[in-house]
């Protein structure tokens, strides 16, 4: 069994992702009650500059490794080199981020390394020196306590669900040698097509108004973006929306769509199906405006509105601007 | 072209899931079993390879007996053979071990390119279809919204946050199909008949020469945390109800 628990940052064009201070702090926690230290790995290229950042959320050592190879991100590439820098340190624990990026390099870490991950997970702790990942399954119906017998301990942390706790650490950098080989370096990105016009993906946002089939039409979600700017939130829909051709897919919010955790999840005439709720529940709170009182999403919802949404959501929009101006 | 696609069994979407009480996994009487939604787009676009260049498609599972069901749904979608690995100790396996099992089977047969479902909805991990790449040595491409072949490669668009990445991966691959994919097409009643004389191996792990180990073990199933009870605004005009949740939103939540 090796020692020290390990982070892998996640950074995009030379800026880390939020979800890596939510790994450093975790892993800081996990690392006081085991008596161990936390270090991060962060590839890229030109990135050494901002590897000491990570030093403000716990972590005490930072192995960087520099290549032009490492941007934009590959599986062949990156896998490759946290396989190679974890093998040299045997930690006792690894973390990554259930993102887009992270989902695809733990899985093959879990390959590449032989050991068991608990993916996608809500909650983390020690018990009798062992990690335990708490993480739903079946779609958020019920959850399940994994321990993994396998070394590293590998978990993958659900985004926007742990806290960023400041402890400062040392943070030294170390640079490390990735050791690619070329040849092994097999899938290429041809090309990177970023969404325009500036909207926040649905998982990444700290807020979504989310719309399903009381929106009527495609139009009808113009309410929605018009409060979604007032809060800076990005607009959801339902899988019944996406399939109408409302919204495009990437807004789809449930067990066939996205899975999110912001901290506010505004549900305008939805009806609340199993599926939706499965990927949304985990949000911190949850408004719900439906005419149907008997709609099930109201079960959920931390605040419930039962009326027409035409009516209520423009006001909701003035009364935010009211109060953020305040 | 040989193209094979693995498939998962798992309780229907609309399927009522309860932890047993003292923690051992979910109560599964009743339970209606189901494809796993996502291995049906990994074997619609299978079957759609087929149709365009040829070859045929084979199944893997690894399951219980009842897992047959699901081999036979995707032979009659169109599939030419299966494969179940049925071994108790694979029964609810975690993906190194499940991923051993597939690679084993695949490992005896030719391919070009291997399908899974970017998840399965019971386990929810997303991990199986990785790790088999890893073990068969092969690249993969994860989380497919668009798949094109030209070249002995394939050309995918995987969505990531904010943007869309187009990757080129040399066959074979694994990929790991994601809704946006395709529309599956439903089993005919001839593809029905048809597929009752198709053959399926039924395989265990001696026959694999592997000896399961799951890593990863879920030692506790537990109902989700409740939500604390909610709160209706009640009233009758839409404009205060609005005011008011705004008002609970930034004082109590102090989530805007
Ligand atoms: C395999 C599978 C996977 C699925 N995956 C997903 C998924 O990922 N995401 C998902 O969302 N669904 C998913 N579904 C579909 C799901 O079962 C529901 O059909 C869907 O979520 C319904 O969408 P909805 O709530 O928008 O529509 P409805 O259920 O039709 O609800 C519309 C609601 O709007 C309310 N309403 C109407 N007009 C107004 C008004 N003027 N003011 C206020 N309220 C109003 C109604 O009272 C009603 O409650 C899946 C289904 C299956 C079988
Ligand atoms: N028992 C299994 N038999 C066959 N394929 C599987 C099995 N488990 C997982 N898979 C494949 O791997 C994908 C991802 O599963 P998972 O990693 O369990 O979320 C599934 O969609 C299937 O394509």
């Amino acid at each position: 069994m090796g020692k020290g628990v390990w982070i892998v940052a996640e950074q995009r064009e030379g800026a880390f992702r939020k979800v890596s201070f939510e790994l450093a702090s975790t892993a800081r926690k996990l690392a006081d009650q085991l008596g161990e230290e936390v270090s991060a790995v962060l590839l890229g290229s030109g990135v050494e500059g901002i590897a000491g950042q990570l030093g403000k959320y716990g972590v005490d050592k930072v192995f960087v490794a520099d290549n032009a190879a490492f941007e934009p991100y590959t599986t062949d590439a990156h896998a490759a080199a946290v396989a190679k820098i974890v093998k040299e340190n045997d930690p006792s624990i690894l973390l990554l981020a259930a993102s887009a990026q992270g989902k695809d390099l733990a899985a093959r870490l879990v390959g590449k390394l032989a050991t068991g991950m608990a993916s996608d997970c809500t909650d983390i702790k020690i018990d009798g020196g062992k990690l335990v990942a708490v993480r739903p399954m079946y779609a958020g119906k019920c959850y399940g306590e994994v321990v993994v017998s396998g070394s590293p301990q590998m978990a993958s942390l659900r985004p926007n669900v742990f806290p960023v706790v400041e402890s400062a650490k040392a943070g030294a950098v170390n640079k490390f040698d990735a050791g690619l080989d070329a040849a092994a370096l097999k899938t290429k990105v041809l090309e990177v097509q970023k969404e325009t016009g500036g909207t926040i993906d649905v998982s990444e946002a700290n807020i979504i108004v989310s719309g399903g089939r009381g929106m009527k039409g495609p139009e009808g979600y113009g309410i929605l973006e018009e409060l979604a700017g007032v809060l800076k939130a990005a607009v959801g829909a339902s899988r019944a929306a996406v399939d109408a051709g409302w919204r495009p897919l990437k807004d789809q919010v449930g067990q066939t769509g996205k899975t999110v955790s912001p901290n506010l999840y505004i549900a305008c005439g939805i009806s609340g199906a199993i599926q939706h709720l499965a990927g949304m529940s985990s949000s911190k709170y949850i408004v719900a405006i439906n005419k149907d009182p008997e709609a099930p999403i109201f079960q959920k919802a931390d605040y419930g509105i039962v009326d027409d949404l035409f009516k209520v959501v423009p006001e909701m929009t003035k009364e935010c601007k009211k109060l953020l101006a305040e | 072209m040989n193209i094979i696609a693995c498939v998962k069994q798992v309780p229907d979407t609309e399927a009522l899931i309860k932890a047993k009480p003292d923690g051992s996994g979910i109560v599964e009487e009743g339970i209606k079993w189901v494809m796993n939604p996502y291995d049906e787009f990994g074997v619609e676009e299978a079957l759609k390879m087929k149709e365009k260049f040829g070859g045929d498609v084979t199944i893997i599972t690894v399951g219980p007996p009842r897992v047959m069901e699901t081999i036979r749904t995707a032979l009659a979608m169109g599939a030419e053979k299966g494969i179940h690995i049925d071994d108790p100790s694979l029964y609810g396996a975690d993906a190194y071990a499940t991923a051993t099992a597939l690679a084993a089977a695949i490992k005896g047969i030719p391919y070009d390119i291997i399908f899974c479902g970017q998840r399965a909805i019971d386990d929810d991990s997303g991990q199986v279809g990785a790790v088999l790449a890893e073990l068969l040595g092969i690249p993969q491409v994860t989380i497919v919204t668009k798949l094109e072949v030209a070249d002995k490669a394939v050309k995918v668009v995987r969505p990531i946050e904010g943007a869309q990445l187009v990757i080129q991966s040399p066959m074979p691959c694994v990929v790991t199909a994601q809704k946006g994919l395709n529309e599956p097409r439903y089993a005919s009643l001839p593809g029905i008949m048809k597929a009752k004389k198709k053959p399926v191996e039924v395989k265990n792990a001696a026959a694999l020469g592997i000896t399961a180990e799951s890593k990863a073990k879920v030692v506790k199933t537990v109902p989700p945390p409740a939500r604390p009870p909610g709160k209706i605004i009640e009233g009758d005009d839409p404009a205060l109800k609005a005011a008011t949740v705004c008002k609970l939103l930034r004082e109590e939540a102090k989530v805007i």
